[in-house]
């Protein structure tokens, strides 16, 4: 069981609070995430990553182990504390500035 | 007993006004979608409970919601985590794609290409790339169908609900394409209106680009700029290029187009066929809404502006004016308005009119006030005070 945390505009649209939990079979990657994400929370479809090509939204950062993977590979497979649910993927909206 | 309310998108989320015929008590509930940009909402003219909004975010991209109880609960079309439809095989159920804010342009069938390139700030041609839904346009009979208007521009529609939408490429595509550029504020389609006599007829407004028209549901487009002039064009009054504000029409007069366009308030009465100028005695004829009185084709509504480098009421008053002569002789109306030091702005999809007799408008400004004036005008009382910036009013008019 993968523990996600999303950021609180995104908790609202799925209508969940706290962490939410997801199952992957196989590699657990940024992409086997969001796509195991996106299957549950259909409403989230769109708002983390471009529905077509799959890119990050500008805007949207992800952490791992209190590391910054947003630039890594979505295929790079992440920590074993995230595979094992040991540490939550974290799924943050970047800082407004002003 | 006959109600009405009143759809108000704002920078942090959407209201809804509610008040009896009489229109002096009003509730406000809400906020709607709270700390999301709503540019627009607007019920189904079949269905008013129906109501559909554009909610957008720069984080997190465009959100569409869908209410079937006139706005006390709201939902994503096609999103929510449980069978879309009844299956044709029970045991393989069909789960929604939440591809309610999926706006994905048409590609050249022949190259997979992008259909067509617009003009760039620095000159070049440049791919279209969706940002955000302007305003949505339900359809006149069929609760099921919306027409979205996007930025960067284009025209989209959905026929299930709002489940999945898909492009009127006719409108971009159209020959004049390439020469489209958007303004400081972005290239979108914001205004779309159907001729209640004639739904297959279409008008269109986009910023800057200019008006254009469908006789055939959208399929095809042409340009309907004759007469309007723009002196930051090259060619002051060329094809396309204009940066029209807002477009209104009559129901009972279809032919008769009233349009704020950047500078100057325009007339056409053969479609847009053709346009000329009815500002008149305004003290500005910059602005950016323009509507017309429910009952009176002739009566028509605009609230001026300073300039468009100072997007404030001439003088600090706030002033709706109004012309009962189809435009050129304007009266100022004031009572219940702030007279002096206010430097509000008042956008172009922030003003409405509701079909009761005495007629209601309604307008929204980037104060959070919303007024209201239920006697066509004359007077007028702020609803609201205190909302953050009002994108967008719409009213419906309920048994």
């Amino acid at each position: 069981m993968i523990r996600v945390v999303l950021p609180h505009h995104l908790r609202t649209l799925a209508r969940v609070d706290g962490e939410v939990t997801v199952t992957v079979d196989g590699a657990v990657t940024q992409a086997s995430i969001l796509d195991a994400l996106e299957a549950r929370y259909p409403m989230l479809a769109g708002t983390i990553r471009d529905h077509t090509t799959r890119r990050r939204r500008p805007l949207v950062r992800f952490f791992a182990c209190n590391e910054d993977v947003s630039h890594d590979s979505p295929d790079a497979l992440l920590p074993d504390a995230i595979a094992s649910g040991t540490a939550p993927f974290l799924i943050v909206g970047a800082i407004a500035g002003g | 007993m006959t109600a009405i309310r009143v759809l108000v998108g704002t920078k942090k989320g959407a209201f809804i006004l509610t008040a009896d015929g009489k229109r002096d008590d009003w509730s406000v509930a809400g906020p709607y979608f709270a700390g999301w940009e709503i540019y627009h909402l607007k019920g189904s003219p079949v269905d008013p409970n129906r109501i559909f909004a554009s909610q957008t975010s720069g984080w997190f991209g465009q959100i569409i919601q869908r209410s079937s109880d006139g706005g006390k609960t709201w939902e994503q079309p096609g999103s929510m985590n449980e069978p879309a439809a009844p299956p044709a095989d029970p045991s393989q159920p069909v789960f929604p794609k939440g591809e309610s804010n999926k706006f994905v342009y048409d590609t050249s069938a022949t190259t997979g290409r992008p259909l067509t390139t617009h003009q760039w700030y620095d000159g070049t041609q440049h791919p279209w790339e969706f940002a955000r839904v302007w305003h949505l346009e339900p359809s006149l009979t069929d609760p099921d169908m919306v027409y979205a208007g996007v930025e960067d521009a284009a025209l989209f529609r959905t026929t299930d609900g709002g489940q999945s939408w898909h492009e009127l490429s006719g409108l971009r595509g159209h020959d004049s394409g390439p020469k489209w550029q958007p303004g400081a504020g972005g290239m979108g389609v914001h205004t779309i209106v159907i001729d209640r006599k004639n739904p297959e007829r279409i008008f269109v407004a986009i910023s800057a680009a200019g008006t254009f028209r469908t006789e055939d549901g959208g399929a095809t487009w042409r340009p309907i700029n004759r007469g309007l002039r723009s002196q930051f064009l090259p060619d002051e009054d060329a094809e396309v290029g204009h940066c029209v504000h807002r477009i209104a029409l009559h129901p009972s007069r279809p032919d008769t187009l009233f349009m704020q366009k950047h500078w100057d308030v325009m007339r056409s009465d053969d479609a847009g066929g053709t346009w000329h100028e009815i500002s008149g005695d305004l003290p500005s004829d910059f602005g950016f809404p323009i509507d017309v009185h429910a009952h009176e084709p002739e009566t028509v509504y605009v609230v001026p502006i300073k300039s468009d480098s100072e997007h404030y009421p001439p003088e600090g008053k706030l002033r709706v004016y109004r012309s009962r002569t189809g435009g050129n002789e304007w009266e100022p109306l004031t009572k219940g308005l702030p007279q002096k030091d206010c430097y509000v702005n008042v956008l172009r999809d922030a003003m409405c009119v509701d079909s009761l007799d005495p007629c209601g408008i309604y307008f929204g400004t980037t104060g959070g006030q919303v007024y209201a004036s239920a006697d066509g005008g004359d007077r007028w009382a702020p609803i609201v005070r205190d909302l953050p910036a009002v994108l967008s009013v719409e009213v419906q008019t309920l048994p």
